[in-house]
Order: C-alpha cells, then structure tokens, then sequence
C-alpha cells in the first residue's frame, strides 16, 4: 500500500521506524536479565490457555519494562471482518470489548498498519482513527503476526501501546513480545478449531450412520435441486456408479426422472404425494409417500430435506381390500340386476309365457299366460274354455315328450276364457335339462297370431284395393291419352286453319294491291300531266282519288303486317342503339305533322338510359306510330314524348303524352284490337288505318314489352312503352 | 332527275303495272322496251342489252329469280343492273332476289315518281363499274 497517500504524522513517523528497524536488524542483545524476563513471559505464555489472560500478561510484561501508562489488544475476527477488542491493561473490560473496527475500511490507517506487518506510531489526535480505548492519546500500533511450526501466518491483530514513541532498544523487546503473543493466540485457537472440526466430523458420521439406518431414503437437495446428502436407502435408488449393470443404471436414471418429477408439482400443493418408483435391483415397483421440508442451511442458501416414506405394503393391502369389496359389491348387485330382468321381461312380455313341470303341472306364469290358463274364473263358461286350453297344451307337452327333439313348434287354437274368441297362437315349447340328464321342466311360449292374421287379411284387401285403383289409373290414363290426342289434333286443325287464315289475308292484300298499283299509277300519271293537261276541277277530283287510294293502301299494308307477326314472319333483328337518338330521329320525322302554332312539342329524354339491344326498326315503327297519334288527335296544347331508364328493372320506359281528347272509358280495353276505335266519336278526325295501335301493342308484345294507356276523356292520354333493355330470345 | 336516253327494259305480266311504268319513265326521258314473261325477257336482254331492266319476280314461264340467275350466268348479260320488283314486301323473299344477283328491289306498289328515282339511283351507281369493263 502506497504510504504516501496517508497523512504527515504517519509518513514521518514511517520514516522513523524504518530507520530504527535498520538498527533492530542484528540478533537480539544477548543480555542476561533480558533473556531471564523473556523466558518468564514464555513460560507464563504457555501456562495459560485462554486468549485474553494470553494477552493481559504479554501487555503487563511490557507495562513493566517500558512507561506505558495504559494498552489493548485487539484481534481479527473469526470471519475475518472486524478488529474487536479482546484485553486490556489499566482498562475495563467494557471499555476494550466496545471497540471495534471494520476491515472493510481499507484507508483506515489501523488497517494499513495491520497489512504493513510493523509498527507505527500515531500522535495524539491523529485524523481517521476515530475513538480507540485510548482516548485520544498517542500510541504506537503493532501487528500481531501469527506463527505456528515456525512458519508465518497472517497477521492476527493489534497491539496498541500507549506511549508516544519508543526507543529502537524498546522497540525489538516490544516487537518479540508481540510475536510471543501472535505465536501463543495462534497456536490456541488452532488447536480449538482442530478440536472442533474432529467433533464435527464426528457428529457427522453418527449422523450418517443413524440416516443409514433409516429404511425411508432421504435426501438433502440446494435450490437447484442438486444432491447434498442423501442416505443409503436413497443412494440405493437414486445413485448410480460405473460398475453397476445396465440395467441397473437405467432404473435408477428413471427413479432420478420420477422422483424430480414428482418433486417439481410439489412446491405448491400442500398434498404429500406419491411417487412410484422402481427397485433397481428386484424390479419392482415401489411406492412412496413423499415429505419435504425445506430449511436453511447458510446465509440466504436454502435447502429442501425430501423423506420417501415406503408405503408399497400398506397401499397394496389397501387396494385388495378396496378391490375384494368392490367385487362383492358388483356381484351382488349383478345378482339382484338378473334377477329383476328377468321378472321384468316375464311380466312385460305380451306373450304368454308358462313353465310346467315333467308331470305337466303349471309351476309359473305371466299375466298374459294367467289370463288363458287360471283355473280361478268368474263363470263356468270360462272354466270351461280353460279346461279345454289346458287340453291342447297337455297334449302338446306329450307329444313334446314323445318326439326326440329337445323343442316343438306348432300352431294351435285356444279360446279366450273371457270373451270366447278364437285364439290363434304359434306355441314353442322347450325342454329343460338338468344337469344330470333329466327333464326338469318345460317352458312354453305361446305367441298370437291374431294380429299377424288380421295383418294379412288386411293386407290382402288393401292388395285387392291396390290393384283395382292401378286398373282405374290404366282406364283413366287411357282416357286422357285420347283426349291429349285429340286435343294436339285439334290444336293442329287450329294451327292450320291459323296458318290458313293468314295466308289468304297475305294472298288478298296481295290481290288488292295489284290493282290498287294501277289506280295510283294512273292517278300519278294524270297528276303530273303526262297524260294531257287536266282542267282544275278534274285535277281536285284525281287528287281525291290518289289520297284514298293511298289510304287504302295504308290499311292493306297495316293487315298484311298484322298477318305476319302473327305467323311469326317477322323475324326479331337484335342491335345496339342509343333510345335518345331514336326518339330524336321520330320527332324530327314528324316534324312536318305539328301544327306548330297550336301544338307545342316537348322531348324530354334521361340521358342515362344504357344502350338498348333490341329491334330498333320496330320500336322507332311503335314509337312513331304513337307520336303520330297524339299529333292526330291533339288539335290544341302539348304533345310531350318522354323516355327514361327502370334500373331496377332494367327496363326502358317511353311515354308519349297529348292533351287531346282522351280515350273514352268504354275504348279503353278494345282500343289495341284491330280497328278498335272504329264505332267512335272521333272517327271525322281520323286519319289512321285503324290498325296501328293494334300493330303496336303486337310489336310490343313481341320484343317481351308492355303498352298501356292512362287516359281522361277530353283532357288527354298518356300511352306508355315498357321494353326490357336487352331483347331476350322466347320473350314473344 | 331525268334519264338521259337509257334503255330501261321493263318485265312485268301485269299489263297495267307495265304500260303506266313505260309511259312515265318514257315521258322522263328514258328509252322504254317492255317483256310480259320469263322467256320474253331474257330473249330480249340479250337482244337490246338493256342498260337497266325492272324485274317483276312473279312471272309466267320462267319466274324472275330465274331469269335474273341466267342473265348472272351469261357473260355477255352479267353486267347488266337489274332492279327487282315484288308485290310481297316480305323480307325473305327480297333476300332471294338479292342473292340471285340482283342490284336491288323494289316493292310494289310503289308511285311511279319513286320508281323513276330508284331506277335513276341504280343507274348512277352502277356506271363506274360499267365503264370499267367496256
């Protein structure tokens, strides 16, 4: 340690020292008296055996050579942390126990004289001692340097003079005086410690001796459940060396599994469990009662004591006792179970059911059984039917006895005793043989056929009534295939005379228009002038003549086209179009048709209606023809045509609007027929075929749509067009 | 619009169909040759080589699809335009005649004032071909 860390008193009081030691390095003054002195303190040293009385001597040997007006003697702890105060010279033994000084303090300027191993004055007052039992009064400290055989030990504690400062002459007196008293303290507490580690070692061994003895294992275990001690028996089970089979070992290392397995659930339960082990040697099991016991076996060092105790005799006895009652239980009641099955399944069975014994006397019956045989009966009627059943069963039983065979089967006629009815029954009889050979009785079980038979004769009607039903269902399938067919023959007749029909109205507007041809031909030609120059009443005349020629043209042509949607003649021509465009183009179209200075016309079309795939020829055909319509019989205010997309139909709506003068109520339903609105008041006005709207709703119907009419007489009418967006083949 | 001295033969049974479309056409400036049949027609077509013949398809003898197909079939008739006339305005039918070759159809009755137009129409777009092959 770096003296020149400590204060001036000490550094100086170093160099002192180190100049006197110097001088006390030559062998000691081979004086007289001194060596007389010494030997005394020796000898008084050695007689006595008690550390502090070693130390009181020492220090009153030196008190009486030197001026030292009081001393202690400290000594190093057992353990090795304190200095504490052990004697003391002119003080009390209060006073010198009191002090105590911790050698953790290692700049304590004792300590560093104790790890110097020589002498060191301190003056009176010296920084960081602290109280000594001195008081403040210089001292001179000295190590107490143990020894034992001559060979240095480490410094046992201090010697504290009271004196301020010591000549070298005093100082190689107090020094050998100091390893006399180092040399004595050692060799004491050798010695005890030496004893007492012999009785240790001994208790030690009775201890073991006595575990030995214990049959249960036990074992001493530190927190982490590794070994510390543990008895033969334990040893026996749980330990396992090199020389021992394999076998062995591997029960053993299954013991070690077990046992810390049945150790590690243990902490929290309070239940001593059982831990079933294996006797490494015999083979078998081993079961035991496990205790522990957790204790402390150092400063914050626990350790758990786990006892077996061996209880494989007492739980085996335990179990067979359990078992044997168990099954004198379970027999018992199985016994009682039997029983009671039996008389249950006697007692429910419908059948009857009797037991005779080898003389044919009745031994036992069920009720149902009781009911056919017991002689007690109320009328003579009834014991009389007894009498003549018990009559068949006897005789039954006879012929049982005569046969070889051990059961007979028979169908036989009893008459219930009660009612007097035919009783139809299917009797088993059995025989049955004792032990030793010979018939001891004969069960019967006699089971109705009554039901069976009435199931069948049930069965035999509902067959008979089965079978006329099939031959009703044959006649009346027959009569339906011939009235299917002459209904697909008549529905073919009608086709046909359909198919006729239509083509003579085809051939007969063909017919008309031939000729029809020639009068606008002619009519055309007078017009224009080719045939000559007409004067202009003439000219009037020819005009009428072309105008209702031309009419009539437009009724034949509307009959023809009637005729072929009906025959189915005109083919649906599926394309794409914008339904804003084509009621565009129809108004345009008919442009010329509004008398603009008395009809307004109003177009109002969504224009998020999709693109609509269908036929566009025939909507804008069906569409024209309802505007024109509306201008036709709208002679005043508003034609409005209107069109709008049904998302949720997916449907697209035109609605053609006037404010004409209405349909009348009683037109409202024929007005789609053809020439529906000819008987009417409006005929002057009329300028139509009679046949559009007719062809509309036709056409309408066709591409999968609807036509309606919403109509007040004199204020207007709203036909309304409904066509699915997407035209979807088999809609017509 | 007026013709400009073409000839135009005109087939049709139906003599009042037949006589009204010659005197309209020839007031209208076109040359005018008329059949009444089948047999009639085609010896005529490649008699006069009509610039243009109107086709009734109803006809006595050998019927217009006929006529119209072996006028097709012949190289010195091929080129020929003709436009069909029908009385049945039905649709398969004018399918019929359009694929026996004919240039176009007309359906009867029709004004005389249209049928000049058609004729005219026919006429017009037929000529680049018609210069092409002369």
């Amino acid at each position: 340690m770096p003296r020149g860390a400590q204060d001036g008193n000490v550094a100086g009081a170093s160099g002192g020292r180190a100049a006197l030691r110097r001088a006390s390095e030559p062998e000691l003054p081979a004086d007289s008296s001194s060596d007389a002195r010494r030997l005394e303190l020796t000898e008084r040293l050695l007689s006595e055996e008690r550390a502090r009385e070693c130390a009181e001597i020492a220090m009153a040997w030196l008190a009486r050579s030197f001026p030292i007006e009081r001393a202690f003697c400290a000594t190093i702890s057992e353990n090795g942390d304190t200095l504490t105060g052990l004697a003391g010279l002119r003080l009390t033994h209060a006073v010198v126990e009191r002090f105590q000084l911790d050698l953790s303090d290692r700049n304590h300027p004792l300590v560093l004289t104790l790890a110097s191993r020589e002498p060191v004055p301190f003056a009176s007052g010296t920084r960081g001692i602290g109280p000594t039992p001195l008081g403040n009064a210089a001292f001179v400290a000295v190590p107490l340097a143990g020894h034992r055989d001559g060979e240095q030990l480490g410094t046992i504690g201090l010697l504290c003079l009271g004196v301020p400062a010591l000549a070298p002459a005093e100082l190689v007196e107090v020094e050998w005086a100091a390893r006399m008293l180092a040399t004595r303290l050692s060799s004491l507490w050798y010695g005890r410690a030496k004893a007492e580690v012999e009785k240790r070692r001994r208790r030690l061994a009775w201890l073991t001796s006595i575990l030995d003895v214990v049959s249960d294992p036990i074992l001493l275990a530190d927190s982490d459940r590794r070994t510390l001690l543990a008895n033969r028996s334990a040893e026996y089970l749980l330990s396992s060396d090199e020389e021992m089979g394999e076998g062995r070992r591997r029960a053993v290392a299954l013991n070690n599994m077990l046992f810390s397995a049945s150790h590690f659930g243990q902490e929290e339960e309070a239940a001593r469990p059982e831990v079933l082990l294996v006797d490494p040697v015999e083979g078998h099991d081993l079961l035991f009662e496990l205790l522990t016991h957790k204790l402390e076996i150092g400063p914050g060092e626990e350790a758990t004591v786990s006892v077996l105790r061996n209880v494989t005799d007492l739980q085996r006895a335990v179990r067979e006792l359990e078992e044997n009652y168990f099954r004198l239980r379970t027999a018992d009641a199985r016994t009682r179970a039997e029983r009671d099955r039996l008389e249950l399944t006697l007692a429910s069975t419908i059948d009857p059911i009797l037991v005779t014994d080898p003389q044919g006397n009745i031994e036992l019956m069920n009720p149902p059984a009781e009911r056919l045989l017991a002689t007690e009966q109320t009328n003579r009627d009834a014991e009389r039917r007894v009498q003549g059943n018990d009559a068949v069963l006897t005789s039954l039983l006879s012929k049982l006895y005569a046969g070889s065979s051990a059961r007979l089967r028979e169908h036989l006629s009893l008459t219930d005793p009660a009612t007097g009815e035919e009783v139809p029954v299917e009797a088993i009889a059995t025989r049955v043989v004792s032990r030793h050979g010979e018939d001891s009785a004969v069960v019967t079980v006699l089971h109705d056929l009554t039901e069976t038979m009435e199931k069948a004769a049930l069965y035999e009607q509902v067959k008979q009534y089965s079978e006329k039903l099939e031959d009703r269902v044959r006649e009346a399938t027959g009569e339906l295939a011939e009235q299917n067919e002459l209904l697909r023959r008549q529905a073919l007749q009608l086709e046909q005379a359909s198919a006729m029909k239509s083509q003579f109205l085809a051939n007969a507007s063909h017919e008309l228009r031939t000729p029809l041809n020639a009068i606008i031909g002619h009519a055309q030609l007078l017009l224009e002038g080719i045939s000559g120059e007409l004067a202009p009443r003439q000219l009037e005349k020819v005009q009428r003549l072309d105008s209702n020629a031309q009419h009539l043209l437009a009724i034949i042509n509307d009959l023809l086209d009637i005729t072929r949607i009906e025959t189915g003649k005109l083919p649906v021509k599926i394309e794409r179009f914008a339904m804003p465009r084509l009621v565009e183009e129809v108004a345009a179209e008919l442009e010329p048709l509004v008398p603009a200075d008395r009809v307004a016309v109003r177009i109002d079309v969504a224009h998020d209606i999709p693109e609509v795939e269908s036929d566009r020829k025939k909507i804008k055909q069906i569409v024209s023809n309802l505007l024109s319509n509306a201008l036709k019989f709208t002679s005043r205010g508003s034609v409005s045509i209107e069109a709008r997309y049904d998302r949720a139909a997916d449907r697209v709506v035109v609605g053609v609007t006037d404010t004409g003068v209405g349909v009348p109520v009683e037109l409202r339903q024929t007005i789609f027929e053809p020439f529906g609105q000819s008987e009417t008041s409006f005929r002057p006005i009329q300028k139509g075929t009679g046949l559009g709207l007719s062809i509309c709703r036709r056409l309408t119907t066709l591409l999968g749509g609807t036509l309606t009419l919403d109509s007040v007489e004199g204020q207007g009418s709203t036909f309304r067009l409904e066509l699915p967006r997407c035209y979807l083949e088999g809609d017509d | 619009m007026a013709g400009n001295g073409e000839l135009v033969l005109i087939v049709d049974d139906y003599d009042e169909g037949r006589e009204i479309c010659a005197e309209y056409l020839s007031y209208h400036g076109y040359q005018v040759a008329t059949a009444e049949d089948g047999e009639e027609a085609l010896a005529k077509a490649r008699q006069l080589r009509p610039a243009l013949i109107l086709l009734d398809l109803a006809l006595p003898k050998v019927d217009g699809w006929e006529v119209a197909r072996r006028l097709r079939a012949d190289e010195d008739t091929s080129h020929l335009v003709i436009l069909a006339l029908t009385a049945h305005a039905l649709d398969e039918l004018g399918r019929r005649a359009l694929a026996m070759g004919c240039d176009g159809l007309v359906t009867k009755p029709v004004i005389p004032r249209e049928l000049e137009r058609r004729v005219r129409e026919a006429l017009d777009r037929a000529r680049p071909t018609a210069d092409q092959e002369d």
